[in-house]
């Protein structure tokens, strides 16, 4: 479904991501995993087109789109749910819900909006509110709503479980395993490496701006070097 | 009593103008984060617009139709040709921009048009309305009305449509907006063509009022964005809101102390909004949770 290659990207004169080459398959939930600085939210930015790159290319559905603009790729059907949430916060929750469709015109814009509701039932209950505030794991649940709303073929999730309780963190990881079924192809990026190779298919570790590591996630979890390294288990 | 009356209605008149053209910079700011201070150079064009056309025989209403769109496409233009290459520019830099092109609009103006002061006639007649002992000029009503109406079109457009919504989303957050499809470049050129409209209608309704000439725009930028700031930049209420307290403020010092300082309240008010509260009357502290 997804293949990037050769990936390259700078932030000025700094080269974040310098050759990063990985695959999706459709179905698939891939977690993508690392320390601060790794490269992964510049990889999922360039994946939406909001982060210029500087060589290689990207392919969705064996067609190029890394020279298309961000709301050609949201047509295609790749959304994000960004890190650090990026709810629009003077909006209210139905609002915020409401542009995150905002690339479609169909009739069932309501009854998506109403399984985001099932999914997040708190949701619901604040919906007049506004986003801003909101709690910072409601937040969480609002972005990926919001992101779901745009009819994803492919969902990139930046940092979910960031700065969560790990009550929420659970009920979001349980959201995302939840998605598979939905036949909703998942590129997760995480800190909380053990959690996200945990529910994920395959992994990839990233480092410094390349794939350091790739395999199945049981098999990174096990892994020894994996886990001394970015697992904190010895 | 009659007195304070006709202050309170002058003020308010005046006050609308300020109010629209301070919702002119709100668009503005709030798309793309630039504050334009060729905002005053859409009121000029409106006014001069509609004088030289009908002038040349077209009927006023279309006369105005014309400058309401000659305005919008100057806008565009202005959006495409000087703001958007400079995408990424610091803040800074894009005010310089604007302000260039505000000098360079005066100078076309000057040379299309002339530099002579000009007027326009009174919508519905020269024959003031008694309201308890004030009179009244009916362009006033035209005045207020017309701003009314604006304001009214602005907020149902920016609460009640998903463009207009997609709009807030864009102020409220730039990337996020990016993230689910919002082509933002889009969105920027809609806030310059609507501030341009918004300002040439401000102008067409003044005109028969104030007068204009190609070098109004100057004065009347600075005043909405004293208006701006009152209310507190990128807040449309308080855009309206500061519009109308500066015309009131204008009108009452004007005539309870002296008209000689009329136009330097409006950079009183400034200093004060500056030093005493930055954020201005309606603006939004910080206070979305983490």
């Amino acid at each position: 479904m997804l293949e990037i290659k050769g990936l390259r990207s700078a932030y000025g004169r700094i080269e974040v991501l310098k050759g990063v080459t990985l695959h999706v398959e459709t179905g698939e939930v891939v977690a993508l995993v690392g320390s601060n600085g790794a490269g992964k939210t510049t990889l999922l930015r360039a994946l939406s087109g909001v982060q210029p790159i500087t060589g290689g290319e990207i392919l969705f559905n064996g067609e190029p789109i890394h020279r298309l603009p961000p709301h050609r790729r949201v047509d295609r059907g790749i959304t994000q749910s960004p890190e650090g949430r990026q709810v629009f916060g003077p909006l209210t929750v139905e609002d915020n819900l409401r542009l995150g469709a905002y690339r479609r015109s169909d009739k069932d814009i309501g009854s998506d909006r109403d399984r985001v509701f099932t999914m997040f039932p708190i949701l619901a209950e604040k919906r007049h509110l506004l986003a801003g505030g909101l709690s910072g794991g409601q937040q969480q649940m609002l972005a990926i709503g919001r992101a779901l709303m745009g009819r994803p073929k492919l969902l990139l999730l930046d940092e979910p479980s960031l700065g969560l309780s790990p009550l929420l963190v659970d009920q979001i990881l349980d959201a995302i395993v939840s998605l598979r079924k939905d036949g909703i192809t998942v590129l997760l990026v995480e800190q909380n490496a053990s959690a996200a190779l945990a529910i994920a298919d395959r992994g990839y570790v990233l480092e410094t701006g390349k794939v350091a590591y790739t395999g199945a996630g049981s098999a990174l979890l096990a892994d020894p070097q994996v886990k001394a390294a970015y697992l904190g288990i010895e | 009593m009659a007195e304070f009356l006709q202050f309170l209605i002058s003020g308010l008149t005046v006050g609308a103008v300020y109010a629209l053209v301070a919702l002119g910079f709100t668009l503005i700011y709030n798309a793309s984060g630039v504050v334009n201070f060729a905002q005053g150079e859409f009121v000029m064009l409106g006014g001069m617009v509609t004088v030289f056309v009908s002038a040349a025989g077209v009927p006023l209403p279309l006369a105005a139709l014309i400058a309401v769109c000659v305005a919008v496409v100057i806008g565009l233009l202005l959006h495409r040709f000087a703001i958007e290459p400079a995408r990424g520019a610091s803040a800074v830099t894009l005010i310089i921009i604007t302000i260039g092109a505000s000098i360079l609009l005066r100078g076309i103006a000057q040379i299309v048009f002339d530099k002579q002061f000009h007027k326009l006639p009174s919508f519905s007649g020269d024959t003031p309305v008694d309201i308890f002992g004030a009179a009244v000029q009916p362009q006033s009503f035209w005045v207020l009305g017309g701003a009314a109406v604006v304001v009214l079109g602005l907020y149902a457009f920016l609460e009640r449509t998903v463009l207009g919504k997609a709009v807030l989303a864009t102020a409220a957050n730039r990337l996020a907006a990016r993230l689910v499809g919002i082509n933002t470049t889009t969105i920027m050129a809609l806030a310059f063509g609507g501030s341009a409209a918004i300002g040439a209608i401000a102008g067409i309704l003044v005109t028969p009022i104030t007068l204009t000439s190609y070098d109004v725009g100057t004065l009347l930028a600075l005043k909405g964005f004293a208006a701006a700031m009152l209310g507190g930049m990128g807040n449309p209420l308080g855009a309206v809101v500061g519009g109308l307290l500066i015309g009131l403020l204008e009108a009452f010092g004007a005539g309870y102390l002296s008209s000689t300082y009329k136009d330097a309240f409006a950079f009183l008010v400034i200093l004060v909004v500056l030093f005493a509260a930055p954020q201005g009357l309606f603006g939004r502290r910080a206070v979305e949770r983490v």
